[in-house]
């Protein structure tokens, strides 16, 4: 290792060092409540469907625009946004993992990950089911 | 406790060999470890003998295996939980084999075969120059790594502990259910669950197969590596390891690529690379891999770069089982919609322990011998071509280490307790980096081949070089001018360094496509680099263009209503347009250039799928069509109750038209109750509906047109009768009447935008017809889309090709093969891949 190579590798390892904290721009998994405590800032939620409040998109109005309340495993509630489909099987999921942030009080979201029963096979609960559902005796 | 039907004997038979073939890779490991160690010694011999007797039971038992499971799937012997999860009646015949591989346990029986496959090769060519003497160390690695593959899928029981998960594991043992309690439960257990539509695709049955073979044959070069340490023979084994290395370059990236292919066919996630944890799982082996590629190459010309060579080599398998390890153990949690789920926490167990014993092992051998390796302690003169190459490896081997550092951030939290998350736009946050990398890359293979090892001389390179530095200022000047990029939503800055980018692969594909010409005279077997760099250099401009001037030609408008796209108030970007279009049915709405009309749907082979008809049309300025096709995007609804909405691509040689349904009513849950109002109705006369009325033209005598084609010797009655709407508009309806021998037939004739149904109910007096009015209640029928246009996406397939093949060529070139073998094999090669990439899907 000479002069030559030490200089060319700082130079790349800078680079790359910048290139790193220049992509660093992570966001966090917040609550509800902290994601109200911070509004404007992109967070990723993790709640469920509030079943109990009305799903609202009307795809030949307006096919960009869905609203549904959401509420997660510490009690905080709120309206979410989507701007954009309804997903397939939102009323199905048990989980939702939803990507945007708090702007008065609501949740504008723009991407959203949906856990459903039994995405996957392996999932024993969900084989039972399926079986008791397509066996008739 | 026997049940009746069961077939029991299959499956007794396959754990049987399962066993067999640990017992028998656990020996042959030990017997090749022992006379690896005493070369000269006359034991050495009956130790190998027996090694290789051991190795070939265990192929031979594996192929066993593989059929037994084969057997149970296509003979829908739901018994056996494997073939209940993965197969089902209605399967075509073709993707019998895709169940095998669709779960775990098999994904790693199919891993095994490989490895046996690689094994064999190594075994029978023992004796040939290139092999000689290797055979006992390189073996003991692959036999260690079957030993681990076939003790996850063991299924054996310790107490209670199951001891990695059997293939042959009975439905009745593994789920509880009250069916299972009756002795004849399989007269009720009438169908399997089956494989999982978006895997229903040509590329499910040829893809893992080539995946599975690129990540095994990576062993290859790290049992190399290790038997380079072991036989103190330190740099010899790069010769022998370069062809594998090729070859398996060639194998991985295939692989990776066919799966960006059937992404980009039948997922909806629009494009073919979506950075998703498992893509970039099997992407960064083949980064490194490259990396040591060059290394070697190096070593063997100058003698430089040994160590790097042997650092890379090792880490390329390690990051096949660190990947293995990130994508079925279910770390990666909800960062990935497609990576295997925990299967309980022994499995979890087994994995880390494959991981840990080679990886650990193999870097701890490697920093204990590292003043042993020969090294050349004069430095690589800067204008040399080994100094370049060493950057360019450094540079994918720090491309890899980024990317598998984001992708390993879920097991970062798990094992740290943070909650970082992916920032707000994955794929741009890979893509800006990526971007810059190929600007880097791309010109180091511009100019590297055109540079001497050891020393170019000053004038060398310049008088070869300046001619493709020309062309490629000319074709980027052009481009820019002529097909600008369209992609400005990061801002100007990050559009120059697309440009930038661009420019570098149009350099690196000039220059190595000349280089074949202006130094090697066109001796294109002696070109296999630079034919592999230009197709490196075609494959990444083809995915710059394509993502850069991708279209989305359903946005911005809901049925002709544009809707301004704003600035975000927050990040000062572009809103993000608004990409989905509602059609409801036989109503044309205008689409980029195209008219698209939903125009009907229908059901597919499998229960529950549905395709819809987009007819889409492009007219020129006189009305007349000038373009016009059909897609048929479809809905299914998996048997797991999730939907799966799969794209329908039309594909030019410049451009594919590419859509998927965003969001499909299920209408048929929904029972229409309405019922016909009967009116009877005298040519011209006019008649009400709610929302409207409709006008009865005249009553046509076995019609002849774009509906109907009646011979005059027919009885067939025709209403030609227009529909008058809310909106003014004329549409004009059919309904016929039709009697043959079997009494009477009604066409009826629906316009769905008006939800009206429209029926020639039958013949009255004094020349009036019955005509029925219906208005359904049931909701318009409509469905939500999305469509994009990706120029230039043949570009990227065609890169791949070219690549694949110089890699080919190189390994055939260093492999020493004979110019008949070397011939087929490039000839199958090649018509394989043009065939599956360009023709065979389209």
């Amino acid at each position: 290792m000479k002069r030559t190579h030490i200089i060319i590798l700082v130079g790349i390892a800078a680079m790359i060092g910048g290139l790193l904290a220049y992509s660093l721009d992570f966001s966090t998994y917040d609550t509800i409540a902290s994601a109200r405590n911070k509004p404007g800032k992109y967070v990723h939620l993790i709640a469920r469907l509030d079943k109990s409040q009305p799903i609202d998109y009307d795809p030949i109005k307006n096919p960009n625009f869905l609203s549904f309340f959401a509420v997660d495993s510490l009690g905080g509630q709120t309206q979410v946004i989507y701007k954009n489909s309804k997903p397939q099987d939102l009323e199905k999921s048990e989980r939702i993992v939803m990507k945007g942030k708090m702007v008065d009080g609501k949740f504008e979201c723009n991407d959203i990950l949906l856990k459903c029963p039994s995405k996957y096979k392996d999932d024993k609960e969900q084989l039972q089911k399926s079986v008791k559902e397509t066996t008739t005796y | 406790m026997n049940s009746i039907g069961e077939h029991l004997l299959p499956g007794q038979l396959g754990h049987f060999f399962v066993i067999f073939a640990f017992i028998a890779s656990l020996l042959s490991t030990i017997a090749f470890f022992i006379s690896s160690g005493k070369i000269q010694k006359p034991e050495h011999q009956y130790w190998l003998r027996f090694a290789r007797i051991a190795f070939f039971a265990q192929v031979a038992a594996l192929i066993i295996v593989f059929s037994i499971v084969f057997y149970i799937c296509s003979n829908h012997l739901y018994e056996y939980m494997y073939a209940y999860k993965h197969a089902s009646l209605e399967l075509e015949k073709k993707y019998l084999l895709a169940c095998i591989w669709e779960g775990q346990e098999g994904s790693f029986l199919l891993w095994a075969i490989c490895h046996a496959v690689f094994g064999s090769i190594i075994i029978t060519r023992r004796n040939s120059e290139m092999l000689k003497g290797w055979e006992a160390p390189v073996m003991t690695v692959v036999g260690l790594a079957q030993f681990f593959l076939l003790f996850m899928i063991l299924g054996i029981y310790i107490g209670d502990l199951r001891i990695g998960n059997s293939l042959f594991s009975l439905t009745k043992n593994e789920i509880d259910a009250p069916v299972f309690l009756r002795d004849d439960y399989l007269k009720y257990v009438k169908d399997g669950i089956g494989l999982n539509v978006l895997l229903r695709n040509y590329w499910m049955v040829i893809h893992p197969p080539v995946l599975f073979m690129g990540f095994a044959s990576t062993i290859i070069p790290f049992a190399f590596a290790y038997a380079g340490i072991r036989t103190k023979r330190y740099g010899d084994w790069v010769k022998p390891a370069l062809p594998w290395t090729l070859a398996s370059s060639a194998i991985l990236g295939v692989g990776i690529m066919m799966g960006a292919k059937w992404a980009y066919e039948s997922l909806s996630f629009g494009g073919y690379w979506a950075w998703d944890p498992v893509e970039n799982a099997s992407l960064v082996p083949w980064l490194i891999l490259i990396a040591g590629l060059h290394t070697m190459v190096v070593y063997k010309s100058t003698g430089h770069s040994l160590r790097a060579s042997y650092l890379f080599a090792i880490l390329s398998f390690c990051f096949v089982l660190y990947s293995t390890f990130l994508t079925r153990t279910g770390v990666l949690g909800d960062t990935s919609v497609h990576s295997f789920t925990e299967k309980g926490n022994v499995i979890k167990v087994m994995i880390t322990s494959f991981v840990l014993s080679f990886s650990l092992p193999s870097l701890i051998l490697f920093f204990i011998h590292y003043k042993k390796i020969p090294t050349i302690h004069k430095e690589e003169s800067t204008n040399s071509r080994e100094f370049w190459m060493f950057i360019g490896s450094l540079v994918f081997f720090l491309t890899a280490i980024f990317i598998i550092a984001k992708t390993s951030v879920p097991l970062i939290n798990s094992i740290f307790g943070t909650t970082i998350a992916p920032p707000e736009d994955v794929e741009f946050s890979y893509n800006k980096v990526g971007v810059l990398i190929a600007f880097i890359i791309g010109l180091l293979t511009a100019f590297g081949q055109y540079l001497k090892y050891k020393d170019s001389g000053k004038n060398y390179l310049l008088k070869k070089i300046a001619l493709p530095t020309l062309v490629a200022v000319i074709l980027t000047t052009m481009l820019a001018i002529f097909y600008p990029i369209e992609y400005d939503k990061r801002g100007i800055g990050f559009q120059v360094i697309i440009y930038l980018a661009l420019a570098a692969t149009i350099y690196a594909f000039v220059a190595n496509a000349a280089y074949i010409w202006i130094v090697l005279k066109g001796k294109l077997l002696h070109g296999g680099a630079s034919i592999a760099h230009a197709g490196f250099a075609l494959m990444i401009f083809g995915m710059l263009i394509s993502s850069s001037n991708k279209k989305v030609i359903s946005s911005s408008s809901v049925n002709g209503i544009v809707m301004p796209a704003g600035e975000d108030p927050m990040t000062k970007e572009k809103d993000n347009p608004r990409e989905n279009l509602t059609l409801i049915r036989q109503v044309p709405t205008a689409m980029g250039e195209y008219e698209v009309t939903y125009t009907k749907d229908s059901s597919g082979k499998e229960k529950g799928r549905k395709f819809y008809n987009l007819q889409f049309e492009r007219k020129d300025a006189n009305k007349n069509i000038r373009e016009s096709f059909q897609l048929q995007p479809d809905v299914y609804l998996m048997k797991d109750n999730n939907f799966s909405s799969n794209p329908d691509t039309r594909s030019y040689l410049t451009k594919d038209v590419f859509t998927y349904l965003s969001y499909a009513l299920n209408n048929d849950a929904i029972q229409d109750t309405a019922q016909f109002r009967i009116v009877e109705m005298h040519e011209g006369d006019t008649s009400f509906y709610n929302g409207g009325y409709i006008i009865l033209n005249k009553v046509l005598k076995n019609p002849v047109n774009n509906k109907y084609h009646y011979k005059p010797t027919d009885v067939a009655l025709m209403a030609d009768i227009t529909v008058v709407g809310k909106d003014s508009v004329k549409r004009s309806a059919m309904p016929l009447i039709e009697v043959d021998s079997l009494g009477v037939i009604n066409y009826d004739d629906t316009l769905y935008a008006q939800n009206l149904y429209l029926r020639f109910a039958g013949v009255g007096n004094n020349h009036h017809i019955k005509v029925g009015i219906k208005q359904s209640d049931l909701p318009i029928d409509f469905v939500t889309v999305k469509a994009f246009i990706f120029p230039f996406v043949n570009l990227v397939w065609l890169g791949l090709i070219v690549m694949a093949i110089g890699l080919v060529i190189s390994m055939l070139q260093r492999g020493r093969f004979s110019p008949a073998a070397a011939g087929i094999t490039l000839l199958a090669v090649s018509c394989a891949l043009v065939y599956m990439f360009l023709f065979a899907n389209n």
